[in-house]
């Protein structure tokens, strides 16, 4: 039988506070420019401020001048360590040489050239600006339609037509669908790119002994356990030498789900030097060279008969991929193609994916990773359908939602959406927002002059990432669990949380399962000499995959806890509950602390049982869990300047089990501001030249308290029939249903004018201009 | 050249040579070990290195250690006085202000600010007063939750 989570829980499905979140209101953490090691060196790296040239000289003779300056190292000096890692495979795809530092040749702005090591940050720093490169510029492209032109610069001179793969994928017969179709509607719709800016940058620290031959990297990172294994294959470690640790790290949203060449480059020269090597990423830095989100240019057409049923669904994608592949930079799209129907019933699709190089640096996993792209993509274009049908918005989709007896539902692309109830969701959206008041009061206002708009937007995702055949690197995760002789609990958790909270949630669980108290349970992550293997925490995976390894090394633990208890209570009629194993017939019990007081002693052990109270679950997943929601935005536009004001937001989400509403709730908010900031104010804009234009907060809009409307987040609870749990993942939820709920809610405001579509992030100016050329 | 500066931390004077061009936030982090002020932009707009200097919310990357030659500096260690949580810390951890944990000490150190100042802010008054303050987790509802429940609590 399959176990199942406590029937009367005391901590789960409770609002309860952090046990994260003294050391961090203390400003106790240790975040990783915190740490200090002796003898540490700093390293400043010189990068091009070309997107695209060849590098004919440098010279860092200035540099090794100064005072405290140790070093510099250029591409001409890597030996002994690989490329920068690709972790995708797809048939036919190019993977450019990446090397840690530029080998002749500089192919996006902000490359590193060149490295300096010194005593003191000032000191390299000031010592990078003494190094002096020659460069001869060369074409550059940034535009990823423009690099599939014919005639473009190449941006590797080996692939002149700039394709770094073709992913086709189609189910049905689309022509045949668009053939009987009462209506087609096309749309061509950009998703640009958008910067993670997690608060803090990224940032490494490398830390080699000689004598032992043992590396140890700290770093900003969501994925210890895959670093440790690709930097040390890269580097040439033997990887039980190579350790990898996260502290606290602030904040990810994929862009640390990732390997970087400037982690790769601190271990290099703490091997070359003999001491540690920091290095901590500067905010203009971050912009330069860390993986970003979307980058993409889709053209959707949609087939539908009068009665707003969807026949077929036509995608071509182009994905600006950046100049090389990061670890996971062309799966992102394929994701998209997964997710490409939505929580619409339509089987029949055509999707072609076009990888495209461009001299920026790679995009790469951000919050939600291909499946916020599909979302935006189908929810644009279903609004599309319904204004050319005159349909409502909210009935088209109840049309052709999957009905919640059709599931396990397998879709055209190939998944199998486990629970789902997509009407009850969008109808307590549409009951707590009064839509049909709205639209009358949307009449009214309309008369007087006043531009209101209402956006629906329903989301379905890929969550809990996933069964290993699926995922590039195994999808189980990994927990241990250990009863320590006082009674007390240890978990080790192969994901890495950074601000998910784990650490309570985990905490949570296991006080239930084991009836403890959460004091009494400490969730340890982050360190692989610590921790045993795991994959990281990416992809809405955290409590469903790495929460149920540990529910099932507690089961296992339940085991010998209960055969303990029995040879301790004289009787084979026991049972544990809440922290006791209880003798059925005499009412006598034995506390948890008992037990595992009694396992370590071992004076004597129940029969072919070894003593301690230990057990670990690699716990792998038979199926992605499907989190789905509604979102439903109502803006009001200013005729006069374009500003677009957020004047309710209604969030009603289905993330399976919830196991602290808090923290859930937390998800939603901070999920629903990236979205509203990719809707409305961020780009991450690249001249023509492959100059980047938006390199510091001065010019890249990230959303600020004032922007932000009052999220109105409520839930409906659909157990995930694929773990224990019933948890499906929350963590991308709200950058998920934002950018389409908003961007369909203002292009609602703007419908009388005629304007159909504009793409993000719908900026004042943007949004003036379009009314301005309606009116004119 | 460096200079000598005297300052006062969380009640504590220290003595030190700096050189001019040194950020105070650097000095607070890397000469007194005080790494609760974080780095997060070095530009001051994020706020991730608020401290108060005479009792001002000052972003420490926008000022150099030498202008805190004789002043007053709290940092985030000094706001927990004897090891009782301040109501702006409480909270924060009441109402999960908080995600990451990395901008926090600069919430705290600006909303510390404001209820100091006001009694009783108002939701407007609480997002106008982080206007220098940026956090990528929560999208600020629960921030905005924390500084009134800190309020609140202030006024007990």
């Amino acid at each position: 039988m399959t176990p199942v989570i406590t029937e009367t829980p005391t901590h789960v499905g409770k609002r309860i506070k952090r046990k994260e979140d003294p050391r961090m209101i203390t400003g106790t953490a240790t975040y990783l420019d915190d740490i200090k090691l002796p003898n540490m060196h700093f390293a400043a790296i010189v990068r091009s401020p070309y997107a695209a040239a060849r590098i004919d000289r440098i010279d860092f003779a200035a540099a090794l001048q100064l005072p405290g300056v140790v070093a510099v190292f250029t591409g001409a000096d890597l030996d002994g360590v690989g490329n920068v890692p690709c972790g995708v495979s797809l048939p036919g795809l190019r993977i450019p040489d990446h090397s840690i530092l530029a080998k002749g040749r500089v192919y996006f702005s902000g490359h590193p050239v060149a490295v300096v090591v010194a005593t003191d940050p000032y000191l390299a720093r000031d010592a990078a600006e003494r190094v002096e490169v020659d460069y001869t510029p060369l074409p550059a492209v940034a535009d990823p339609e423009k690099a599939l032109e014919p005639g473009a610069p190449a941006v590797h001179p080996e692939w002149p037509d700039n394709v770094a793969f073709v992913h086709k994928q189609e189910n049905g017969d689309i022509d045949q669908a668009f053939a009987e179709a009462d209506v087609i509607v096309k749309q061509r719709m950009l998703q640009p790119r958008v910067v993670a800016s997690p608060m803090e940058p990224r940032g490494a620290i490398g830390d080699y002994k000689s004598a032992e031959g043992a590396l140890t990297l700290y770093s900003s990172t969501q994925i210890p356990h895959l670093l440790r294994s690709i930097a040390a294959a890269v580097l040439g470690v033997a990887e039980h030498k190579m350790r990898v640790v996260a502290p606290e790290v602030g904040g990810g949203f994929g862009c640390k789900a990732d390997v970087y060449a400037e982690e790769l480059l601190v271990c290099f020269l703490s091997r070359k030097l003999g001491f540690p090597i920091k290095w901590v990423e500067s905010r203009r830095e971050h912009f330069q060279a860390c993986s970003q989100g979307r980058g993409h240019v889709d053209f959707y057409e949609i087939a539908a008969r009068k009665d707003g049923t969807i026949l077929g669904i036509r995608l071509k994608l182009i994905q600006d991929i950046g100049c090389h592949q990061q670890l996971l930079t062309s799966l992102i799209p394929t994701l998209s193609v997964l997710m490409l129907p939505g929580l619409y019933r339509c089987k029949t699709f055509r999707a072609e994916v076009v990888g495209a190089f461009t001299n920026c640096f790679p995009t790469d996993a951000y919050r939600g990773a291909g499946r916020p792209e599909a979302t935006y993509g189908i929810e644009r274009i279903v609004d599309i359908l319904a204004s050319e049908l005159k349909m409502d918005a909210a009935a088209i989709r109840l049309k052709n939602f999957i009905e919640p007896q059709e599931f396990p539902f397998a879709t055209g692309t190939g998944l199998i959406y486990d629970s789902g109830n997509y009407a009850g969701t969008l109808n307590n959206a549409l009951d707590t927002i009064d839509y049909a008041a709205l639209r009358e009061e949307q009449l009214q206002l309309r008369a007087k002059g006043r531009l209101m708009g209402i956006g629906i937007a329903t989301y379905g995702e890929i969550c809990a990432f996933g069964p290993s055949p699926y995922t590039p690197a195994g999808g189980w995760e990994s927990a241990t669990v250990r009863i320590e002789p006082s009674g007390t609990v240890t978990v080790h958790t192969g994901i890495s949380p950074h601000g998910q909270g784990e650490e309570t949630t985990f905490a949570q669980i296991a006080a239930d399962e084991l009836g403890v108290s959460m004091d009494d349970v400490a969730i340890v992550h982050g360190d692989t000499a610590v921790v045993q293997y795991g994959i990281g925490t990416f992809g809405s995976r955290g409590t469903a995959v790495g929460g149920t390894s540990m529910f099932f090394a507690i089961e296992e633990l339940k085991k010998k806890i209960v055969k303990f208890g029995a040879m301790l209570l004289d009787s084979d009629e026991v049972q544990f509950t809440a922290g006791r194993v209880v003798c059925g017939k005499t009412g006598n019990s034995v506390a948890l602390a008992q037990i595992a007081a009694a396992s370590y002693r071992a004076l004597k052990l129940p029969p072919g049982t070894e003593p301690g109270l230990v057990a670990t679950s690699f716990w792998e997943p038979t199926n992605f869990t499907f989190p789905f929601g509604a979102h439903i935005v109502v803006t009001e536009v200013d005729a006069d300047t374009g500003e677009v004001k957020i004047i309710r937001y209604v969030a009603v989400d289905d993330c399976g089990k919830l196991i602290n509403p808090l923290i859930v709730a937390g998800q939603i908010h901070g999920g629903v501001a990236q979205g509203i900031g990719q809707a409305l104010y961020e780009q991450m804009v690249y001249d023509e030249n492959g100059q980047i234009l938006t390199g510091e907060y001065t010019d890249y809009a990230l959303p600020k308290a004032r922007n932000m409307p009052w999220i109105e987040s409520s839930h409906t609870e659909t157990p995930s029939p694929v773990n224990p749990l019933g948890v499906k993942g929350v963590g991308e939820a709200g950058a998920i249903g934002a950018p389409p709920a908003v961007v369909n809610s203002v292009m609602d405001a703007l419908s009388h004018f005629g304007i159909r579509h504009l793409d993000m992030p719908l900026t004042p100016e943007k949004v003036w201009s379009a009314i301005q050329g309606a009116r004119s | 050249m460096k200079r000598t500066i005297s300052v006062t931390v969380n009640g504590k004077k220290h003595t030190s040579e700096v050189e001019p061009r040194h950020l105070l936030l650097h000095f607070l982090r890397d000469t007194l070990y005080l790494t609760g002020a974080h780095c997060g932009c070095e530009t001051s707009l994020c706020g991730a290195c608020t401290v108060a200097v005479d009792g001002l919310a000052v972003k420490s990357c926008a000022m150099f250690a030498v202008q805190g030659d004789g002043r007053d500096i709290v940092t985030i260690e000094g706001v927990t006085e004897n090891g009782k949580l301040h109501a702006i810390q409480q909270g924060f951890w009441e109402e999960h202000g908080l995600q990451c944990g990395f901008c926090t000490p600069g919430m705290i150190m600006a909303s510390r600010q404001l209820i100091e100042r006001n009694s009783s802010p108002t939701d407007d008054e609480i997002r106008h007063s982080l206007e220098g303050n940026l956090c990528r987790c929560t999208g600020y509802q629960h921030i905005v939750n924390a500084v009134r429940t800190a309020a609140a609590i202030g006024r007990e």
